[in-house]
C-alpha cells in the first residue's frame, strides 16, 4: 500500500476512502472445532452442544483435522505462505455466549499467513477492472453461542448450540479504496470458500460474517482513524453501511472534529450506523498460549496431498473457458459463477460434444439458469441433468427439433416430464409427439391445403404485400401444430406461390 | 493377622484371591474406619458407601465366575478434583458445592475399569491451590500424626485418608508439589508421573501446563498398583502423549529378584547443594541425609549435581500457575453449573458476586495474580519471561542427568505445621521451594518416608527422575522399603480400631 | 514491551489497590477496597519473589509453552450424536425451554 499511489476517479468529496475487512466464515465439518458434537444449524437450544462445549469443570479441546485440512485448503486457494507450524492461545473475556470465559484461537502462529486475491471491481460493468487485495493473515477459532433475549422471565437464554463452530478469520490488508473495491474483494472470498467447498457461506445463517473497518483520508495523508462495522448480513447492508459510514466521516471532518475508534453497528432500518455498547470496558484479552492444545505441525505430504486434491480455481477456470473452449469472457465468467455451475455446464459439453459449446452455454445461461433463478434455486437444485440437457442440445443439431419445439421439450423436462433417464428428451418428443417433420411432400400437402384455403393472403402477396408471406408461413406452421421445419416451409411456400 | 486397614495393597489382592475376605469385607472395614474416625481428621467431602458395597458385592460375584482382574474389589478414594459421574465433585469449593458431574474422568473411568471400589471424594485445598489443606470450603483436613497439625496440600485428604487407615490407596494431583507434599507430611508414598502421562480429562484444571494425576499409598508398589490403570495415552487430551507403559509391579519384582545385596549398584543418585541450602530444617536434613547413606550401602553412587536456583523456580512458578489458572477458572460464572449469587440484578452483578462468593480468599488471590501478570503491559515482563526461563529450568535439569539416573532432594524443607500457623501466602509459597521444579520441567518424582522429626512428624525424601522413568523411581524407593521400615510406622489415627 | 520497560516492571513490584481493583474487574471479582489493600499487599510481597526473574539472561531463551514439544495428534472430523441436555443442564442454576438464563443482556 503506497500513500501516493492513488486513484483520483475513486475520491469521495476529495477524501480517499481506505478498507479493510475481516471475515468470519464457518468451515462446514460434520463436528465442532475442539469437540465432536454435531455442527447442524437450527436444532433445539443446547441440544448441539456437549460437555466439552459447554465447558464443564475438567474438559479438555482436541483439534479437529477436518478443520485444519479446511484452512490450508483456503491457504493455497489465497496464494499464502502457510502456517506450518501454528498454535492456539486464550482470548479471555466474560460473555455469557462464551463459555469457557475465553475464546480458542490462533493469535501468534497463524495458520495461514500472508496472501492475495485478485478480483473484478464492478464486474461486468462498462467501469469495471481488476485489483490484487492483500490478505494479512487467516486464523482458526471458535464460534460463540447465541444469547436469546426476552427469553423467559424477563431473562436472556443462552443457546451454545453454535459455541466451537469451526472458524477461519480471514483479515485483508486496508487495501480496499471504494466500497465497490470491497464488495467486490467480498465477493471473491464468499466464492472462493463456497468453490472450495470449505463452508457453506450462508449470509443469513451467519455462517460468513464481515466487518469492515472504514477509514477516511485526505489524498497522500496518514491513515486516518477507523471505525469497525458489524454484523453486516447481506451484500446490500455492506454496501449502505460502508456509504453511510464514509457520509458521517467526511461530516465529522469537515466539521472540523475527529473520529473516534469505535465499533460500529448497522441499523438497517434507520439506514444508519451507531456506536455499540462496548462489551468490556477495557479490551485487555490476555492473549496467552494455551497450555490445553499442543502445537499443530503440518508435513509437507500433507499439504501435498491437499495441493493435489485441489480443485481449478475460479480464475484458472475461467481463463481456460476462454482459451479452451472459444467462450468469450461474458459467458466464461457466468459460468464460473459457481464450481457446481462451471462443474454442470462442462458435464452437458462433455455429454454433447466439443461443437455445442456455444449452444450449451447459451441454453445454460439462457434457459437453465432464467427458469432457477425465476425458482430461487440454484444449479445443484436443477431438475434437468446435465445429461439431459446434452440429449436436448443434440436433439436440436440433428434437426429433430426447431428452436421452437426445443424450449417445448426443455419445459417439460424442467416440469420432471420424461422422467430421470438421460433420455427423457427423446421420451417427451416421442410422448408429446413434438418431432419436427421434414418430410418435403408432407410439407407441400400442408402448404397447397393452406394456399387453397387463404386465397385472399394469396393475392394481396402477389399483389406486393410482403406480409401476407408472413401470414401465410403461419398458418402452415399451425396447420402443423409447430412441426414444420420453417425453413422448409419458406422454400416450399416460395416455389408453389412464385 | 494385622487389622485390613494395615495390610498392603499386595496383601489385600492376595487375601481377595485366597478368599481370607470378600471384597464386601474390605468394603464395609473401610467404611466403617470412615464413620468412626473421619470426624477427627475430616479426609472425605463425600461418602458413596452405597454405591461401594453395591460394587463391591458385584466384584465379589463377577471374582466368583472368574474374574481374574488383579484389582477386582480393591477399595480406594479419589481426590475430589476428579469428576465422577452422578457424584458430588467440588473441587474443594463453595463455587461447586452443588456439581453432580454428568461425566467421569479418564482417570476415574479407567480404574472402574480396573474393577476397583471408590469409596467417596476427598478433601482437598480449594481448586488444588494450597499446600496446607486449609483453602477447602468444607473445612481443614488434620493430620492422623498429630490433629492440630496440617496434612498438606493440595491433596491433603488423600494423604490423610490413607495415612489414617480410612483407604489403602487415593488418586491425587500435582500442580507444584501436591502429591509429594502431603505424602512426606503425613508419612506415606505419593508420586507424581511425567506430564502427559495420565490423561487430565476430567480433572478440574488449576495450571494444564502443570498439573498431572498421581497416587498415594502406604508404599511405593501401593502406588504402583493404583498408577498402573491410570497411564496411558487418552484421546480426550491433547497434551497426554503415547509412550511405552511398563508393568510396575512386574519391574520391581525383577529389580528385588536381580539385585543381590547392592541392588542399587548401577544407580548414580545427584544431590544438588541448591536442595539443602538456608532455609532446610535440620531435622528434615539430617533424615534425608541418613536416607541417602541407606541408598549408598545399597549400591547407588552419590554425585554432586547442579540445578537452577530454588528462588528462580519458585518465582516462575508463581507467576506461570496463577496465570494459567486464572483462564481456567473464568468458566465458573454460575451461568451453567456451579455457584450462582441470589437475585443478581444485571449480567456483571452475576459474574462479580457469584465468582466473589464462590471462591475462597486464596483463589481469588491466584486469579488477582494471574491476571496481573497477564494483562496488557505486564505479559512480556512477567509471562514471557516466566516461560523462558521455563525452558533454561528444563535446561538445567536435563545437564544435571547427564551425570545422574535420580535426583534426590528433601520434599519439603519442613514437616508438617501448626494449623494455626496461619501462614501468610508468601511464606507457605516457600513451602514448595523443591518440589516445584520438577512440574515446571514435566518430570517424574516421587516422595518416600526417611524417618520422623523429635516431635513426631514424618519426613520424606523426593526422588525426580528423567521423563517416562516412573518405573525407575517406583523401583529405587521399592528397593529402599524392602530394606527399611519407615513406610511402615503409622500414625496415630491409623493406629485405632474400631 | 522493550527490554528496559520489562525491568522496570520486575524491579518496581508492589501493586497499588486501584491497581488491584482493575484487575478484579477484568477478572469479575467483586471485591472491597479493604479487601483490595489487603490482596495488594500478598501480591506485591509474592511479585517481590518474583524480582529474581529480573537478574536472569534470557536473551537467547524461546519462551516453553509445552514440556514436551510435541506436537498433537488431530481427532476424525466425526460427529457423535449423544448429547444429553436434560443430564448436562440437571445442576445449572437457572434454565428455561433448554436455555441457560442470565439476567437480560442489553446489546
Ligand atoms: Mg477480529
Ligand atoms: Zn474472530
Amino acid at each position: 500500500m503506497t500513500k501516493a499511489n492513488f486513484d483520483p476517479k475513486l475520491l469521495v468529496d476529495g477524501y480517499e476512502v481506505v478498507i479493510g475487512i475481516e471475515i468470519h466464515c464457518q468451515l462446514n465439518t460434520d463436528s465442532k472445532i475442539f469437540s465432536s458434537a454435531p455442527t447442524a444449524f437450527g436444532h433445539e437450544p443446547n441440544t448441539q452442544a456437549n460437555i466439552v462445549d459447554l465447558g464443564l469443570p475438567g474438559v479438555l479441546p482436541v483439534l479437529n483435522h477436518g478443520v485444519v485440512e479446511r484452512a490450508l485448503k483456503f491457504g493455497i486457494g489465497v496464494n499464502a505462505k502457510l502456517g506450518l507450524y501454528n498454535t492456539f492461545d486464550r482470548k479471555n473475556y466474560f460473555y455469557p455466549d462464551l463459555p469457557k470465559g475465553y475464546q480458542i484461537t490462533q493469535m501468534a502462529n497463524p495458520i495461514v499467513g500472508r496472501g492475495y486475491i485478485d478480483v473484478m471491481v464492478n464486474e461486468g460493468e462498462k467501469n469495471e477492472y481488476p485489483k490484487r487485495i492483500g490478505i494479512t493473515r487467516a486464523h482458526l477459532e471458535e464460534d460463540a453461542g447465541k444469547s436469546v433475549h426476552n427469553a423467559a422471565d424477563g431473562m436472556t437464554g443462552i443457546d451454545l448450540n453454535r459455541a466451537g463452530t469451526p472458524l477461519i478469520e480471514i483479515v485483508s490488508e486496508p487495501d480496499m479504496r471504494s466500497v465497490h473495491e470491497a464488495l467486490a474483494y467480498i465477493k471473491a472470498i464468499h466464492q472462493l470458500v463456497t468453490w472450495l467447498g470449505i463452508s457453506d457461506a450462508i449470509m443469513a445463517e451467519g455462517s460468513f460474517r464481515c466487518d469492515c473497518n472504514v477509514s477516511i483520508r485526505k489524498p497522500g495523508a496518514e491513515l486516518g482513524t477507523r471505525t469497525e462495522l458489524k454484523n453486516l448480513n447481506s451484500f446490500r447492508f455492506i454496501e449502505r453501511a460502508i456509504n453511510r459510514e464514509i457520509e458521517r466521516q467526511i461530516d465529522i471532518i469537515e466539521d472540523g472534529g475527529k473520529v473516534i475508534q469505535a465499533t460500529r453497528l448497522y441499523d438497517p432500518d434507520k439506514d444508519e450506523t451507531r456506536s455499540m455498547r462496548t462489551k468490556e470496558e477495557a479490551n485487555d484479552y490476555r492473549y496467552f498460549p494455551d497450555p490445553d492444545l499442543l502445537p499443530v505441525r503440518i508435513e509437507q505430504h500433507t499439504v501435498d496431498e491437499i495441493l493435489a486434491a485441489m480443485p481449478e480455481l475460479p480464475v484458472a477456470r475461467r481463463s481456460r473457458f476462454e482459451t479452451e473452449l472459444g467462450l468469450s469472457e461474458y459467458d466464461a465468467r457466468i459460468l464460473t459463477g459457481s464450481r457446481q455451475l462451471a462443474d454442470y455446464f462442462e458435464a452437458v459439453v462433455a455429454e454433447a460434444g466439443a461443437t455445442s459449446t456455444k449452444i450449451a452455454a447459451n441454453w445454460v445461461m439462457g434457459d437453465l439458469l432464467g427458469a432457477l433463478n425465476k425458482d430461487d434455486k440454484t444449479i445443484d437444485a436443477s431438475p434437468i441433468s446435465a445429461a439431459q440437457l446434452a440429449k436436448l442440445l443434440e436433439r436440436i443439431n440433428d434437426n429433430t427439433l426447431s428452436g421452437k419445439l426445443a424450449k417445448k421439450v426443455f419445459s417439460a423436462l424442467y416440469e420432471g416430464e420424461g422422467g430421470d433417464s438421460a433420455d427423457a428428451a427423446d421420451i417427451i418428443i416421442k410422448t408429446q409427439d413434438l418431432k419436427q417433420e421434414t418430410d418435403t411432400g408432407a410439407i407441400k400437402a400442408i402448404v397447397e391445403d393452406v394456399i387453397a384455403n387463404n386465397q385472399a393472403m394469396v393475392d394481396e402477396y402477389r399483389g406486393g404485400k410482403q406480409k401476407a408471406f408472413n401470414g401465410l408461413v403461419g398458418q402452415v406452421m399451425k396447420a402443423s401444430r409447430g412441426s414444420a421445419n420453417p425453413q422448409q416451409v419458406n422454400e416450399i411456400l416460395k416455389s408453389l406461390l412464385n | 493377622m494385622s487389622e485390613i486397614h494395615e495390610l498392603s495393597t499386595e496383601q489385600l489382592i492376595q487375601g481377595l484371591q485366597n478368599k481370607q475376605f470378600s471384597s464386601v469385607d474390605l468394603t464395609t472395614h473401610f467404611l466403617n474406619r470412615i464413620e468412626k474416625l473421619d470426624g477427627k481428621i475430616n479426609s472425605f467431602i463425600t461418602l458413596t458407601g452405597d454405591i461401594a458395597l453395591a460394587k463391591a458385592k458385584a466384584c465379589d460375584e463377577m471374582r466368583a465366575q472368574g474374574d481374574k482382574r488383579a484389582l477386582l474389589g480393591v477399595p480406594m478414594a479419589h481426590k475430589d478434583i476428579f469428576c465422577t459421574q452422578g457424584v458430588l465433585t467440588t473441587c474443594g469449593s463453595k463455587m461447586l458445592y452443588n456439581f453432580v458431574s454428568p461425566y467421569d474422568a479418564t482417570i476415574v473411568h479407567r480404574i472402574d475399569d480396573a474393577g476397583m471400589i471408590s469409596l467417596g471424594k476427598l478433601n482437598m485445598d480449594e481448586f488444588a491451590m494450597g499446600s496446607d489443606n486449609a483453602s477447602s470450603y468444607f473445612g481443614a483436613v488434620h493430620n492422623p500424626w498429630n490433629l492440630d497439625r496440617v496434612p498438606g496440600g493440595s491433596s491433603g485428604g488423600s494423604a490423610a485418608a490413607v495415612a489414617a487407615g480410612l483407604t489403602p490407596l487415593a488418586t491425587a494431583s500435582d500442580t507444584g508439589g501436591s502429591i509429594r507434599q502431603p505424602a512426606s507430611f503425613c508419612g506415606l508414598t505419593g508420586i507424581k508421573p511425567t506430564y502427559g502421562r495420565v490423561s487430565r480429562f476430567g480433572m478440574i484444571a488449576y495450571a494444564s501446563s502443570l498439573d498431572q494425576a498421581g497416587t498415594i499409598g502406604k508404599s511405593a508398589k501401593d502406588c504402583a498398583y493404583l498408577l498402573q490403570p491410570m497411564v496411558g495415552h487418552d484421546a480426550r487430551d491433547a497434551t497426554s502423549i503415547k509412550h511405552d507403559i511398563p508393568d510396575y509391579v512386574q519391574d520391581m519384582n525383577d529389580a528385588e529378584k536381580t539385585g543381590g545385596d547392592k541392588p542399587l549398584a548401577h544407580l548414580k543418585i545427584g544431590v544438588a547443594k541448591e536442595y539443602f541450602g538456608a532455609g532446610l530444617n535440620s531435622e528434615v536434613a539430617d533424615a534425608v541425609k541418613q536416607a541417602l547413606k541407606t541408598y549408598e550401602d545399597l549400591g547407588a553412587t552419590i554425585v554432586e549435581v547442579n540445578i537452577t536456583d530454588p528462588e528462580i523456580t519458585l518465582a516462575t512458578y508463581y507467576m506461570l500457575a496463577p496465570a494459567e489458572a486464572s483462564s481456567n477458572l473464568s468458566r465458573f460464572d454460575g451461568v451453567r453449573f456451579g455457584y450462582r449469587c441470589n437475585d443478581p440484578k444485571d449480567l456483571i452483578d452475576l459474574y462479580t458476586r457469584s465468582r466473589s462468593e464462590g471462591f475462597g480468599a486464596e483463589v481469588q488471590r491466584r486469579i488477582l495474580m494471574g491476571t496481573y501478570a497477564l494483562s496488557a503491559g505486564y505479559f512480556d515482563a512477567y509471562y514471557t519471561k516466566a516461560q523462558r526461563i521455563r525452558r533454561l529450568i528444563v535446561e538445567d535439569f536435563k545437564t544435571a542427568f547427564h551425570h545422574c539416573d535420580i535426583i534426590a532432594s528433601p520434599t519439603v524443607p519442613m514437616t508438617a505445621y501448626k494449623l494455626s500457623d496461619n501462614l501468610d501466602p508468601a511464606t507457605m509459597y516457600l513451602g514448595d521451594v523443591y518440589t516445584i521444579g520438577v512440574n515446571l520441567a514435566g518430570l517424574p518424582a516421587l516422595s518416600h518416608p526417611v524417618g520422623l522429626s523429635n516431635d513426631g512428624m514424618p519426613i520424606g525424601i523426593q526422588l525426580i527422575g528423567q521423563h517416562w522413568q516412573e518405573s525407575q523411581l517406583l523401583s529405587t524407593a521399592h528397593l529402599f522399603q524392602q530394606n527399611t521400615g519407615y513406610h511402615l510406622q503409622q500414625s496415630a489415627i491409623a493406629k485405632e480400631t474400631v | 514491551m522493550s527490554q528496559d520497560n520489562q525491568q522496570a516492571a520486575l524491579t518496581d513490584s508492589a501493586v497499588s489497590r486501584q491497581e488491584i481493583l482493575e484487575v478484579a474487574s477484568l477478572a469479575r471479582l467483586g471485591i472491597d477496597e479493604a479487601t483490595a489493600e489487603n490482596y495488594a499487599g500478598d501480591i506485591s510481597k509474592i511479585l517481590s519473589l518474583m524480582q529474581t526473574l529480573a537478574g536472569v539472561d534470557t536473551d537467547n531463551v524461546a519462551p516453553l509453552a509445552n514440556i514436551h514439544e510435541a506436537c498433537q495428534d488431530l481427532r476424525a472430523d466425526v460427529a457423535r450424536h449423544d448429547i444429553d441436555r436434560e443430564l448436562n443442564q440437571s445442576m445449572a442454576p437457572k434454565v428455561g425451554d433448554g436455555l441457560y438464563l442470565v439476567p437480560q443482556v442489553i446489546e
